[in-house]
């Protein structure tokens, strides 16, 4: 799994933290920017000890304007350095957008490879830590839709910092989602019962050193016979542990990266267990699952023996205080579960 | 409306808001009168140090920075005082550029490509200021400084080719008409989105100045285009980190068919917008070659000791239409161009170097000819390449190259599916 023998606990945070230092430590191009991530180590700590480690031009606090932070990474990478510039929350993407979609994601494009934006884009994302509309979305589909970028979202410390290293040194933009509600400890999808933490989690142990996990790989994190569940970020956690309790045999498969998507695993696997569920955070009209649905019809149609389930977020704007409500949780996996399952 | 929920005896008596929509003050049609516009004289504006804070000189935005005066003689603190050599290699640039705007609109309206845009009566802008830049310096232009790759001498086959999106475009046909991306003479791909190149232009600029290098950057968009949020970032991210950068925001009266009081220049100048920032700001009659080449030297002095960014409003006027897509005779009043108080900014350098005995007009005609034959020349090389639409010019499958540096296995379907396609219809699509 690795060439460092060497590894120890580490919770998601630690892990990003580690994958930022270890490639830092190698190329003096990485540079970190972002709102609070110098001096303070940003607000869920993530950035914490670059700055004094590896100085101010290297890892720096930046205006509060994300359409400023994304075009400046793009005119670093012009220059020739590799800017892993962070949004502080998914939410405050949007005043990005053009200079990620029309400039980051169209430069090689547009200019024959002559310019390139070999950017990596943080940003915590997700719901179900009472964050209200504006600390809580799933704006991935934004991202997926769009030509010359790739979308990344990891599920344990492990993969988070081998994947951040593999998105680092990719030469076209990413964007990398951090599950903020899984930065501490997986979570079961039961907010009403005690947090879990990754001390306790075989993914929580990880290498100290250099690794990275190739983008456009799927995971199997269970194998299983009945049906195939397709899921990235918290959600792997939650359907695990639905399926666990329901007694169902189902083959959980962890996306790991929406673009470029490992469609063979997804194949490979809908064909033999001849039913596929679909789960994620984000709101459900022209949500990635939608995508995922229309790859698993046309590839698997023959092979399907009940209709393909999608269990998402509703098209709300994300809830304050009926966030549980909103939440594709145990019990909204559990009755699709039923309904794909009925005449098995 | 006032709402009915107050008692009437509640309600103050004021009187009813008004919406002010800016009007320019010429339509088609209307006589042209710019005696409003204010121009100071030449020589009168000062000129501070480089080394001078920028809240010293806050002045300098809301005059302007001219050395050509009414007789053709440079005057003033400004006059970068070239020698005869550099006038007369401007002035041939500048004709250079007018000579290829004039060959490629005629060759979009003969149909050989789909889109082309002038930058008549712009000319000193981008060429006076590629003379005082160095060549290594980093530029992140709009769409309307082809002055820039001309005057680094940048090849006009290789831009017509690109004009084209023929054989031998650089950038294999993917980008439109004079979106030119030319690494080798340190400039900038154009995007067609506004402003997107200012805080673009910063980041470089940071990374310039974060690894010790000595070069700077410089990039321009127009009046307009200074009201996208890119701008005001690019504003602040230079300000806060004091980028060796250089702002040019060309304010040729007219972005499409809003006047420049969309923007704003009914209440200010642009220059003042460096004032909030706290960076340096600079107000420069554009069509004067030596105040553009003068307020640039300055401001890239400024920004090669550590001074931080410069902000220059370069004062001219689109003398043509915006592109080929256009008509201006629609928005505006045809008497306008010939009206403008600042002139033609290649007559008053011609008319400087005649001044100063070192030109005259017979040189300059036969200088206008030889230049016209030379894009000539150029312009039959590159249609040899061939021309839009005139066949394929690409491989069909090259459409999907470059979306990522390597092809993930989506784009490689879609890649067979279109092959495909082509083969099952038979079209007349030579593959290469």
């Amino acid at each position: 799994m690795t060439d460092t023998p060497e590894s120890t606990r580490m919770n998601m945070i630690q892990a990003i933290n580690s994958a930022m230092d270890v490639m830092m430590d190698r190329d003096p191009d990485i540079v970190v920017m972002g709102e609070d991530v110098g001096y303070f180590g940003g607000v869920f700590r993530a950035t914490a000890g670059l700055q004094s480690k590896y100085g101010k031009t290297r890892v720096f606090d930046t205006p509060i304007t994300e359409c400023g932070i994304i075009g400046v990474a793009v005119g670093m990478g012009a220059y020739g350095l590799r800017p892993v510039p962070e949004i502080q929350f998914a939410d405050y993407i949007y005043p990005a957008l053009d200079q990620l979609v029309s400039e980051a994601a169209r430069l090689r494009y547009r200019s024959a490879g002559e310019f390139t934006a070999p950017i990596t884009v943080r940003s915590p994302f997700g719901g179900g830590i009472f964050g209200g509309q504006t600390h809580s979305q799933s704006p991935e589909g934004i991202f997926t839709h769009v030509s010359g970028i790739k979308t990344v979202i990891p599920s344990t410390p492990y993969d988070a910092k081998g994947l951040l290293i593999a998105a680092i040194e990719d030469n076209d933009p990413t964007i990398f989602f951090e599950p903020k509600r899984i930065y501490n400890g997986p979570f079961d999808g039961h907010w009403d019962r005690p947090t879990q933490n990754w001390s306790q989690h075989p993914a929580g142990d990880v290498p100290t050193g250099y690794y990275k996990i190739e983008l456009g790989k799927a995971k199997v994190v269970r194998p299983g016979e009945a049906l195939t569940i397709l899921a990235y970020g918290t959600m792997v956690h939650v359907a695990l542990s639905v399926i666990a309790e329901a007694g169902v045999d189902a083959e959980v498969i962890d996306l790991r990266t929406l673009v470029p998507l490992d469609i063979e695993t997804i194949e490979a696997s809908v064909q033999k267990t001849g039913r596929c569920m679909i789960v994620h955070e984000a709101t459900r009209t022209s949500g990635f699952g939608a995508e995922l649905s229309a790859l698993v019809q046309e590839r698997c149609f023959y092979h399907l023996e009940a209709p393909i389930e999608r269990v998402t977020g509703f098209d709300t704007p994300y809830p304050h205080s009926l966030e549980w409500a909103y939440f594709p949780g145990p019990v909204r996996i559990g009755e699709a579960l039923k309904k794909i399952m009925k005449d098995a | 409306m006032a709402s009915d929920r107050v008692p009437a005896h509640l309600k103050p008596n004021l009187p009813p808001l008004s919406l002010y929509v800016p009007e320019p003050k010429f339509r088609p049609g209307d006589t042209v009168d710019f005696t409003q516009v204010a121009i100071p004289a030449a020589g009168e504006t000062r000129r501070p140090d480089t080394a001078d804070r920028a809240d010293s000189f806050t002045d300098l935005a809301y005059q302007m920075v001219r050395v050509l005066d009414e007789n053709g003689q440079a005057v003033g603190p400004w006059n970068p005082r070239l020698s005869p050599d550099m006038l007369r290699a401007m002035l041939r640039s500048m004709a250079l550029v007018r000579a290829f705007d004039e060959r490629m609109f005629r060759a979009q309206r003969q149909g050989k490509t789909s889109f082309y845009m002038k930058c008549t009566g712009e000319e000193a802008v981008a060429v006076a200021a590629a003379f005082a830049l160095d060549y290594e310096d980093m530029c992140f232009p709009s769409y309307r400084q082809q002055g820039l790759l001309i005057a680094r001498g940048w090849s006009m086959v290789d831009m017509m080719n690109q004009i084209y999106s023929n054989t031998a475009d650089r950038l294999h046909g993917k980008q439109l008409p004079i979106m030119y991306s030319v690494k080798e003479a340190g400039f900038f791909s154009i995007s067609g989105n506004l402003a997107t190149q200012y805080p673009q232009a910063v980041g470089w600029a940071m990374a310039s100045a974060a690894k010790g290098d000595t070069r700077i950057a410089a990039t321009w968009c127009g009046e307009g285009s200074t009201a996208e949020g890119d701008f005001h970032s690019a504003c602040t991210f230079a300000s806060v980190y004091r980028a060796p950068v250089i702002f040019n925001v060309v304010n040729n009266q007219w972005a499409i068919s809003s006047f420049s009081g969309f923007a704003g220049a009914e209440s200010t100048t642009f220059a003042a917008r460096a004032v909030g920032y706290g960076i340096a700001g600079l107000r420069v009659d554009g069509n004067d070659a030596l105040a553009v080449y003068a307020a640039t030297a300055w401001a890239a002095e400024r920004a090669r000791t550590n001074q931080g960014p410069t902000l220059i409003e370069h004062f001219t006027y689109r003398a043509e239409g915006h592109s080929t897509s256009d008509d201006p005779g629609q928005y505006r009043s045809a008497g306008e161009p010939t009206a403008w108080p600042l002139g033609d900014p290649i007559a008053r350098l011609k008319d400087h170097l005649i001044a100063i005995g070192e030109w005259d007009e017979e040189r300059h005609a036969a200088q206008d000819k030889d230049l016209a034959e030379q894009v000539k020349a150029a312009q039959k090389e590159a249609e040899a390449n061939g021309v839009l639409g005139h066949g394929l010019h690409q491989p069909l499958d090259s459409l999907f190259d470059g979306v990522f540096e390597e092809m993930p296995w989506h784009l490689r379907e879609q890649q067979a599916q279109m092959i495909a396609e082509e083969t099952a219809s038979g079209r007349p699509w030579a593959r290469k």
